[in-house]
């Protein structure tokens, strides 16, 4: 048995017979990281004193033969755009190189009254921005199954701790995939919870009206685990919802007979992998076997949902990345006036794709553009919501590819058009605010993980959680290992 | 040629909530630099705005008190633009759906009654402070920014262009000013920059119907700069376009010192704000019945108080218009006529001695040492003759100073009136005896000497003697000899 490679519940039960420490749990996870985050590269920042601090503090509990959370003593990581308190919260941008927050965001305020364990924070795309990872400002992370390709992104760094067994779990953010792509192309599971379940405060904000906290991890009972511990009302966030949470293990076991599952046709075809389409329809037709009742329907706007994408989160984006001026923190280039620091902090402080994205917002929103990109892409946004409302009239999920392919290659993804299409799986999730999870689900023929996704109405995560359990139960094809000799 | 000014304005008003509006800093003048900040209204990275409830029930209040409708679906929008003073490079404000539109004021101007419409109230974030190290800007180091008035809750009322003259702005501007002091939803002072205007002018043709092009201007923080700068922009623009010029949209700032206004930016640098919906905040949904219970609870506006000041108290309109353009100057006479009957001895008091007071040690008049009770008792010692009008006077000012009880002060000072007779004879055998000459010019028919004998005697009571019952005595005295 080999301990990093099992899951959080597995964890606990090691911990709570005693069979193991939590500290040696998190020395076990260090040593890796010492070991092999150089094939990987996925932390930014390691954080061991803190690690072990936290993993005594459970010790202790142990000892004193109290009762820990599910969470407790768990190793994991976290992606550099959630804001941790006295430690360096970048966005693996030049622009927040040294930048260490006076607050933890609320998500890590949560799982630190779980007593989690945090071994450090990892990679992304600058501000979140990409969809390989390879546009950190720092370096690229590897794809632990391959290391000539990318772990996918923007939380390319999560997803590549988790499937290299660095971390047990990782939290990500997703604003147009960038959870579920990377957990698609590195093999774990990935969800993108119901815009407003988990709050945004202490997450940097890419584009606001998008963005969600989720976690990545190894198996479905995890991230039910995981949610039951970060979602939840926070009046910090004036738009997290003011509503029932529900305890996300209760529907785990229950069986999906007789579930509507729908399987749109504009998510399949033309653009997607053969092998990946290939896998999805395996995975809807084992659903057919478990008792759901699987057929095609049609979201008929789904084609608009990228353009509109690219409108409104650069927008937002345009916005969000005013602040990062020189004045306060961060990078500050010196000038001669104040327009010129201004100007050389920004041309010096964000790279290339982050500038484009800033363009392309401000461009949008400008007086006599407003009307014909940003007031445009509004209305395709409410249409793409209203095919989904539509077809949860119906379904009680859908299933997709969570990407049109497997994971890209490194260092060949210089057109940023062919990059975006890569979330063409995802983005309509996020304009319509609703839950989305990835699940591998077998591999490519070279030997990839391919991500299933499924999407429910909004606060449905338990519905998507309990059809992947019935998946991950009944097949072996939703827990996959790295191949031993390409990967890591 | 004839022109027309038309002028309209934009009222900036701070709003006097405990706290900001999107976080729980205190709003509170004065503090060292950058102590009254938190990393929400500093705009660090992953901090999120949260509505205070007060501001939209202030904003609300305003908007009925300046008979708007209030919108039951409003937003927040962001003003996008890069200025030091600015934390989040955005400005939260509201665009195009305000929490308050439609209403008026009615101003009193030489013609009569005129409406004066306002065409929204919206609620938005003040930014912080530059501090310019060094005399001058081009001698200066370095800036230094003070973000203690970041977050800030402002509302900015903007009118109709419905104003013609300086006169009818000015006149606005204290009904305004009145109106939102009443609701207690601001200090609304112009000197500490509670309120704040911005002036937008053109001039047209006499009888023509389009307006022209118009300059804002800025930077104003008095009436009487408010009075200057409409004065010397009606100038400029004249003489723009008698030379045949044309003028240009742009903002302009006012330069008290030197009495003119500068060019700060045109029309095309300024517009491009990039407004859209503030993402960060849901959008304000506002029940009919909670907008009825702040109707309620508004107090009594000026004019209804004008009106009832005269038709109850019979106070002249005068007085009343006086009185009734302080919020803080109402309260004092209502709480003084409460204790005391005479509505127009309190008027007489209040714009002679308090304001002649007020006025020229430039006191607040919500920081008044005395109070109206105080004010109460010292009518009444003149009304029962317990001291001269002359004597209260001295004793007005000693309470001003100090806030001491008019009984303290008249004991402690020995001002009472002198009306005792036995105590009065006696001074007027000694007068009459010191002064054998004017006696003789009394008795010889020269009833002057009579004003000199009496002189002499309040001289000799260090003015406490009663006038009336001296002349009496006097009289007596001088006829029987």
């Amino acid at each position: 048995m080999t301990i990093s490679r099992l899951t959080i519940h597995e964890l606990h039960e090691l911990l709570i017979k005693k069979e193991i420490s939590a500290t040696e749990l998190t020395k076990e996870h260090l040593d890796r990281i010492r070991r092999l985050d150089s094939n990987v590269k996925a932390y930014i920042t390691v954080t061991d004193e803190l690690a072990l601090k936290q993993a005594e503090a459970v010790d202790k509990k142990l000892a004193a033969g109290e009762k820990i959370g599910m969470l407790a003593g768990i190793p994991m990581s976290v992606k550099d755009n959630l804001c941790t308190e006295g430690i360096q919260t970048s966005c693996a941008s030049r622009m927040l190189e040294g930048f260490k927050p006076q607050y933890n965001a609320t998500v890590l305020e949560k799982l630190k009254a779980e007593d989690f364990v945090m071994l450090g924070k990892v990679n992304m795309d600058e501000f979140a921005m990409g969809s390989t990872t390879e546009n950190s400002a720092f370096f690229h992370t590897r794809n632990p199954w391959n290391p000539d390709c990318v772990p996918g992104g923007s939380s390319g760094g999560s997803a590549a701790s988790v499937a290299a067994d660095l971390a047990v779990y990782s939290l990500g953010s997703d604003t147009g995939g960038s959870i579920r792509q990377p957990a698609a192309f590195c093999g774990v599971i990935g969800l993108k919870p119901t815009y407003g379940a988990v709050s945004r405060f202490g997450l940097i904000a890419f584009a606001s009206s998008l963005d969600q906290i989720g976690p990545l991890a190894k198996d479905v009972t995890d991230i039910a685990l995981i949610m039951n511990a970060i979602s939840g009302y926070d009046k910090k966030d004036s738009t997290s919802a003011n509503c029932n949470y529900p305890d996300y293990t209760a529907s785990l076991n229950k069986s999906i007979k007789g579930m509507r599952i729908g399987l749109p046709k504009e998510y399949l075809g033309e653009g997607i992998d053969s092998d990946v389409e290939a896998q999805v329809l395996a995975a809807a037709s084992k659903l057919e076997d478990l008792g759901a009742h699987v057929e095609e329907c049609s979201l008929p706007h789904t084609r608009y949902a990228m353009p509109a994408y690219y409108l409104i989160a650069p927008a937002e984006a345009s916005s969000n990345l005013g602040r990062y001026d020189g004045v306060r923190y961060g990078l500050r280039v010196q000038a001669k006036d104040v327009a010129s620091m201004f100007c050389e902090t920004r041309k010096q402080g964000f790279g290339p794709e982050v500038k484009r994205r800033i363009m392309l917002g401000t461009y949008a929103l400008s007086s006599g553009y407003y009307d014909a990109y940003y007031l445009k892409a509004l209305k395709v946004r409410n249409l793409v919501k209203q095919d989904y409302d539509k077809a949860f009239t119906q379904y009680d999920c859908l299933i997709t590819p969570t990407a049109p392919t497997t994971a890209l290659r490194k260092g060949n993804n210089q057109n940023p058009l062919t990059l975006y299409k890569s979330d063409i799986c995802t983005i309509p999730t996020n304009l319509a605010g609703i839950p989305g999870l990835s699940l591998p689900y077998g591999v490519d023929r070279n030997g990839m993980p391919i991500g299933v996704q499924l999407l429910g109405k909004a606060f449905t995560e338990p519905a998507l959680l309990q059809v992947a359990y019935s998946l991950e139960q009944n097949t072996s094809l939703t827990r996959l290992k790295p191949n031993q000799g390409k990967g890591i | 040629m004839d022109y027309e000014v038309v002028i309209g304005c934009e009222v900036h008003v701070e709003l006097k909530t405990k706290t900001k509006i999107f976080c729980s800093c205190p709003t509170d003048f004065g503090g060292e630099p950058n102590t009254h900040v938190c990393p929400v209204c500093l705009g660090l990275p992953g901090t999120l705005p949260v509505l205070n409830k007060k501001v939209l029930e202030y904003a609300i209040k305003a908007g009925l008190a300046l008979n708007c409708e209030i919108a039951q679906f409003s937003k927040f929008d962001r003003k996008n633009y890069f200025y030091p003073d600015l934390t989040k490079a955005y400005q939260i404000s509201q665009f195009d759906l305000p929490i308050c539109k439609n209403g008026y004021i009615d101003i009193e101007t030489d013609k009569g009654k005129k409406r004066i419409g306002i065409t929204r109230i919206h609620m938005e974030e003040d930014a912080g402070k530059l501090v310019h190290q060094g005399n001058t800007i081009t001698t200066s180091a370095g800036s230094l920014v003070d973000y203690n008035r970041a977050g800030v809750p402002l509302i900015e009322i903007v009118s109709e262009p419905d104003m013609r003259s300086a006169e009818e702005v000015v006149e606005f501007l204290n009904s305004l000013k009145a109106i939102i002091e009443y609701t207690g939803v601001s200090d609304a002072r112009m000197e500490q920059g509670s309120l704040r205007c911005d002036v937008n002018l053109s001039l047209r043709p006499v009888g023509q119907i389009e307006f022209g092009t118009r300059a804002e201007i800025k930077n104003l923080n008095s009436f009487r700069s408010v009075e200057r700068v409409i004065q010397y922009e009606i100038d400029r623009q004249v003489d723009i376009l008698e030379s045949g010029g044309k003028v240009i949209q742009e903002t302009r700032t006012w330069d008290e010192s030197k009495g003119r206004t500068y060019s700060l930016r045109s029309k095309e640098d300024s517009d491009e704000y990039r407004y859209f919906p503030e993402p960060d905040l849901p959008p304000v949904i506002v029940m009919e019945d909670y907008i009825e219970k702040l109707r309620a609870e508004l107090p009594e506006m000026p004019k209804e108080k004008r009106r009832r000041m005269i038709e109850k108290d019979g106070l002249p309109e005068y007085d009343a218009g006086i009185i009734t353009a302080s919020k803080a100057l109402v309260d004092f006479y209502d709480a003084v006529h409460t204790h005391y009957g005479d509505a127009k001895k309190i008027s007489n008091w209040i714009m002679g001695e308090l304001l002649a007071k007020v006025n020229a040690e430039g006191i607040e008049l919500n920081a008044l040492k005395i109070q109206p009770e105080q004010m109460a008792a010292l009518l009444k010692l003149v009304d029962s003759g317990e001291i001269s009008g002359k004597i209260a006077k001295k004793v007005f000012a000693e309470m001003f100073e100090t806030g001491n009880n008019p009984g303290d002060i008249i004991k402690k000072q020995g001002l009472m009136q002198i009306s005792d007779e036995t105590a009065l004879k006696t001074m007027i055998e000694q007068v009459v005896e010191t002064n054998p000459k004017s006696v003789e010019d009394y008795k010889a028919g020269k009833t002057k000497a009579l004003g000199f004998l009496v002189g002499q005697i309040m001289k000799q009571s260090r003015g406490q003697a009663n006038p009336a019952v001296i002349n009496r005595l006097l009289v007596e005295k001088l006829n029987s000899m």
